[in-house]
């Protein structure tokens, strides 16, 4: 106990450090996934995807982000274990943070994909697996992680695969595609409102003091929908059929309808991909702070601290002013080929299988399920030429980023225990 | 950075393939300013216009060859890999059969009798017209592409596909009226030219096979 008396402050400082560092290369590298499709699609100018990133990203994660930092927090390891040395769980963490820090750094150095999710649950099964011992682990828990970064792309394809045959069906097949396109639109942009705010209603706004019966929360969501749609509807009451940019390709004008909607995904996706990787950043964080805040005591139940996810948010929003133009401007000049409507039909299914993961406190990679999703909607045979090797670069980043990230963090570790005894 | 979603899109063969086939219709078009040339007896034009040829060919076959390169084994696209390669083939031995055609003509210097040239013009023109219908069905590859090759689009590029078989009847026809000339005439030329010159109405007539069997293909990978 009398270490965390002693050296609480600086422990507490610096897991503040990485939290935040971890949150920056989180808004510098991954929001780029998040946004790079709708400038990709054309939909975005770098400038208001910057914008409406930092807006979302920080609203996610302040909103939505308390059910996946809880898991990060709490719920890999098992807290019992470390009621006898509580500083063992401090070490533990900022070791943890700090080796997925210098992971994701060695992995953007050398341009391999990586996940930010499974470099922090992979550091910190490593050090309570090894550091601590094998009980330590909730390896149920960490099952059914390990499960949801299979099912997540995989549920999002699928839903991308529903969605654009919708769009198929309800427009591009029929021969009014333009007047089709804006009658049935407004229910898509009903459809990003509603599951962001259900999900942020019924899972996250605990911490703000607001607990909602599922009956208010659908009310409340049904509510934002219909706020989002009129938005929508204004934004759609300017876009004409263009008939010069008809004649060289005749869906033109449809796009420029669903262009208008990707900018309503685009939040989404923001929204959703804050709510689950600022857990990343400020999981370990929160462990740290509810050990020194409360002198010692481990596992407390109190709530996340607003502040945590606050910092979260800040750092991602930082991070993507700072330099996420710079990623969202690459990706967006190399995936020209997809086009908004395609490209809404990916980032509704990702953002929502996301948020969706966000509320039942699953920490799964935005990237993966983004992929996944893309994959639905080649699927409908909607998508020119997918690149298959990609989906074998993510399974090697998988293998690989584990075990670094979990060698790292024992290392780390072992040297913290030696420095503060 | 290497970020999964960059990678994960490959660059589409769709609007190359339809660039393939402007230039083999280019290339195809350019015929009828040989014929012309050499019926009237310029055979600076008819030179001009078969390097003309030659240039649009070679061009399309860079084209197809880029192309190809582009589409590895491990691309997952709306159709197989195997249909569109055999598609750009198809497109290109269109130009093939125009190169030959110029080259046989202005190597053994080859005119047609004068009674036939009209005719001939006009069957030329035909075929160049069956040429122009493959690519206006193949320039509907895009939107296609855009509705997931189903649905309105698909019946309208098979209404195009009808009008394609219509043309190429036509071509057909008027290559049945050509020979039936060149019989008549037959007896007072000399007769290797005679076969020559059946073999270049044959090629013209094969221009138009080919032209259609673009458009019979893609209808192919259409009805999946």
């Amino acid at each position: 106990m009398e270490i965390i008396e002693h050296y609480g402050l600086i422990l507490l400082v610096l897991a503040v450090a990485f939290g935040f560092f971890m949150a920056w290369g989180v808004g510098a590298n991954d929001v780029a996934n998040a946004m790079g499709t709708s400038v990709g699609a054309g939909a975005l100018t770098i400038k208001q995807a910057v914008i409406i990133a930092a807006v979302f990203e920080f609203a996610g994660a302040y909103l939505a982000g308390g059910q996946v930092t809880s898991t990060i927090r709490k719920s890999i390891i098992d807290p019992v274990i470390f009621t006898d040395s509580p500083e063992l769980l401090v070490y533990g963490m900022i070791a943890a943070l700090l080796a997925a820090g210098i992971w994701l750094l060695i992995a953007s150095l050398n341009g391999w994909p990586v996940s930010t999710t499974h470099s922090i649950v992979g550091s910190i099964v490593g050090f309570a697996a090894v550091g601590i011992g094998f009980d330590a682990v909730s390896w149920g828990r960490v099952g059914t992680i390990v499960m949801s970064w299979v099912t997540s792309p995989l549920c999002a394809g699928i839903l991308a695969f529903i969605l654009f045959r919708s769009v198929q069906v309800l427009i591009l097949d029929k021969e009014d595609p333009f007047e089709r396109a804006k009658k049935y639109i407004p229910y898509y942009m009903f459809l990003v409102g509603f599951v962001m705010a259900m999900v942020t209603f019924l899972k996250g706004l605990a911490h703000v003091g607001l607990e909602l019966t599922f009956l208010d929360a659908t009310a409340y969501s049904v509510g934002v929908g219909i706020i989002v749609v009129f938005i929508g509807m204004v934004l759609l009451r300017n876009i004409k059929v263009d008939k010069n940019a008809d004649r060289d390709f005749h869906y033109a004008s449809v796009e420029k309808v669903f262009a208008v909607l990707m900018i309503f995904t685009a939040c989404g996706m923001a929204f959703a991909h804050g709510s689950n990787d600022v857990a990343n950043a400020i999981g370990p964080l929160a462990a740290v702070n509810s050990v020194i805040s409360s002198g010692g005591t481990v596992g407390s139940e109190a709530a996340i601290p607003v502040w945590i996810l606050a910092l979260g948010g800040g750092g991602i929003a930082l991070g993507l002013i700072m330099y996420g133009h710079k990623v969202i401007a690459t990706i967006g000049k190399g995936i020209t080929h997809l086009t908004p409507s395609r490209g809404f039909a990916a980032e509704l299914a990702a953002g929502t299988t996301v948020v969706l993961a966000s509320g039942t406190g699953m920490p799964i990679s935005t990237t993966h399920t983004l992929v996944g999703a893309v994959l639905g909607v080649g699927f409908a045979r909607g998508i020119a030429a997918i690149n298959l090797r990609v989906i074998r670069t993510i399974f090697i980043s998988w293998v690989i980023t584990l075990p670094a990230g979990a060698i790292l963090a024992i290392i780390i570790f072992y040297i913290l225990k030696a420095v503060f005894g | 950075m290497a970020n999964p979603i960059f990678s994960l899109f490959a660059s589409s063969p769709f609007h190359p393939l339809q660039e393939h086939m402007g230039k083999v219709l280019s290339c195809t078009s350019t015929l009828e300013t040989f014929f012309i040339a050499i019926f009237d007896n310029d055979w600076e034009k008819a030179a001009l216009a078969h390097r003309e040829i030659n240039k649009l060919e070679e061009e399309a076959d860079d084209l197809k060859r880029e192309i190809r390169q582009k589409l590895p084994e491990g691309l997952f696209m709306p159709v197989p890999r195997t249909d569109l390669v055999d598609l750009i083939g198809r497109q290109d031995r269109i130009a093939n059969k125009v190169k030959d055609i110029a080259g046989l003509m202005i190597g053994r210097k080859m005119d047609f009798p004068a009674s036939m040239q009209e005719s001939m013009v006009k069957y030329v023109k035909c075929t160049i017209g069956v040429c122009e219908k493959a690519n206006q069905v193949i320039q509907e590859l895009d939107e296609l592409l855009e509705t997931g090759f189903r649905g309105q689009e698909v019946r309208k590029v098979e209404t195009l596909i009808f009008e394609l078989d219509d043309l190429e009847d036509e071509a057909d026809k008027l290559e049945r009226e050509v020979r039936l000339e060149l019989y008549e005439l037959e007896d007072g030329i000399n007769p290797v030219n005679v076969m020559f010159l059946y073999k270049i109405i044959d090629w013209v007539g094969e221009i138009a096979n080919r032209a259609q069997s673009v458009g019979h293909r893609l209808h192919l990978m259409l009805a999946r």
